[in-house]
């Protein structure tokens, strides 16, 4: 299943962060691609403000992985991007399968350990602030998430 | 309880360097061994945790020796241990802790666990003594912050970024631009040679002292974007020389924005990027047209990347009480709290 929204400036994304939030459930994984600048963070950061997140969502590309407790459930925001071309245990999986909301950034870079079932969300640039959020999955219960995102957006 | 402070080891594992320091009576530096990693992160554009902790395990032992047989000490000479316990990469963070901890159990000696970003402000220490109030700009790869200090080893952050680190926008810029890693000091040297001709948008951020550099991240990759798609001819330089400009300028005003309201007796540059030559003589200038009654004091270039004489210096001023052996990193510390 594939969904593609268009996302006219940066407050149509953070409505749909703000409408996954309220979807998420222990153990969601969102993986995500798009070019820098693309809209990953700005996301992850209205997903984790739906959360009930007040801490200020930053991006985790120099940490790898940032942790959120204080949310309706713990946020994990993991940013691949400085892991591109390596192989190996990172030790992610009690938070990519974990009791809270995994979101991973350049999800590329970690195909290789991610389970089988996930929502996937691919951003493509348009304009300077229009963007394509493209929302797919191959597993039911993601499939059943995404049809409510679409409800709601409407 | 108050602690021996007169013979300090020090251990800073939170990125890229595995760095060992031994301090004296918290004035002479006996040694400070930085085995840096940048080589091998060159190849992918960034830092490999991992790898990182990977190589921090080759790295850690050799620099520990190094250092002893530098300052003609042994373990036995050595008073207390100071450790990076956070922020930085956990895997990484865990080599130098299980380091401290090894050394601690062998020689009893007790160890402090201290935050990195503290080390960066303390790296100030050795080219001037500090007078609180101060205000100090911490600015790297991971940290865009504002902290008051209005005494000895206290910390307020009053701003900070919302999104990325303004090192990281470097490195990211850089590699838009095609540039190696790390993209700081190669975009410094461009700037120099180019024209701030493109407009680079000022961002506006909630909070009177915080930063946003996502923005500017974007407008650059954005406008190299349509340059290529116009098929225009364009310089990096230039490029570099917009971006730069337009950051030096924010991380400036929030400085000036800041001293208006707290009145200060120094202002300390800290952190990585703080070895960015157009920042190190902006903000000097700045602040002392407005403020001539303000000391501007900049690290020494080699003490503005991670080290750990950063670290020993900070242990030396630091009131923290020792750790017990079960302590453990926190990626995500906060300085203060």
């Amino acid at each position: 299943m594939e969904v593609k929204l268009q996302i006219k400036n940066e407050q149509e994304t953070d409505k749909l962060g703000l409408i996954v939030a309220e979807l998420v459930f222990a153990g969601f994984l969102i993986v995500m691609s798009g070019d820098l600048g693309a809209g990953k963070t700005r996301f992850a950061k209205s997903l984790g403000k739906g959360l009930g997140i007040d801490k200020v969502i930053k991006s985790p590309t120099f940490n790898i992985l940032r942790v959120y407790e204080e949310g309706r459930l713990p946020f994990y925001h993991i940013d691949a991007y400085r892991l591109e071309g390596m192989v190996q245990d990172l030790g992610f999986e009690e938070f990519i399968e974990g009791e809270g909301v995994c979101l991973i950034e350049w999800y590329k870079y970690l195909e290789y350990m991610l389970p089988n079932e996930y929502l996937k969300i691919d951003i493509n640039i348009v304009s300077d602030n229009e963007r394509e959020f493209i929302l797919s999955s191959n597993s039911p219960k993601y499939q059943s998430a995404i049809k409510q995102v679409i409800k709601q957006w409407k | 309880m108050s602690l021996d402070k007169s013979m300090i080891l020090a251990i800073e594992t939170s990125c890229d360097e595995t760095s060992i320091a031994i301090l004296k009576d918290g004035k002479e530096l006996l040694a400070n061994i930085v085995s840096s990693q940048i080589d091998t992160h060159k190849e992918y554009g960034g830092v490999i945790p991992e790898v990182a902790s990977r190589l921090h395990v080759e790295n850690i032992n050799i620099c520990l020796d190094e250092a002893l047989s530098k300052a003609n000490v042994t373990y036995k000479d050595i008073t207390l241990i100071v450790v990076t316990k956070g922020p930085g990469l956990i895997g990484a963070l865990h080599v130098g802790l299980q380091a401290a901890k090894a050394i601690s159990i062998a020689y009893d000696i007790p160890i402090i666990g201290l935050n990195h970003m503290a080390g960066h402000i303390y790296s100030n220490r050795y080219v001037s003594e500090l007078k609180f109030p101060l205000l100090c700009l911490i600015v790297s790869g991971g940290h865009t912050e504002l902290v008051l200090m209005k005494e000895e080893y206290d910390f307020e952050i009053i701003g900070e970024t919302l999104d990325d680190a303004v090192g990281e926008a470097y490195d990211k810029v850089a590699r838009v631009l095609g540039l190696a890693y790390p993209g700081g000091p190669i975009i410094d040297r461009l700037a120099k040679e180019g024209q701030p001709i493109y407009d680079v948008p000022y961002p506006k951020v909630e909070g009177d002292y915080n930063f946003s550099f996502s923005g500017i991240k974007t407008a650059i990759l954005n406008l190299v974007t349509k340059l290529n798609n116009r098929k225009e001819t364009f310089k990096n330089e230039d490029i570099a020389a917009s971006f730069q400009d337009q950051v030096i300028n924010i991380l400036v005003d929030k400085v000036l924005l800041a001293l208006e309201k707290h009145q200060v007796k120094q202002v300390l540059l800290a952190g990585g990027v703080s070895a960015n030559s157009k920042l190190r003589e902006v903000i000097k200038g700045e602040v002392n047209k407005k403020h001539p009654d303000i000391e501007v004091i900049i690290p020494p270039l080699w003490c503005c990347t991670d080290n750990a004489a950063m670290m020993a210096m900070a242990g030396f001023y630091s009131n923290n009480e020792p750790e017990n052996l079960d302590f453990g990193v926190d990626p995500n510390l906060v300085l203060g709290e």
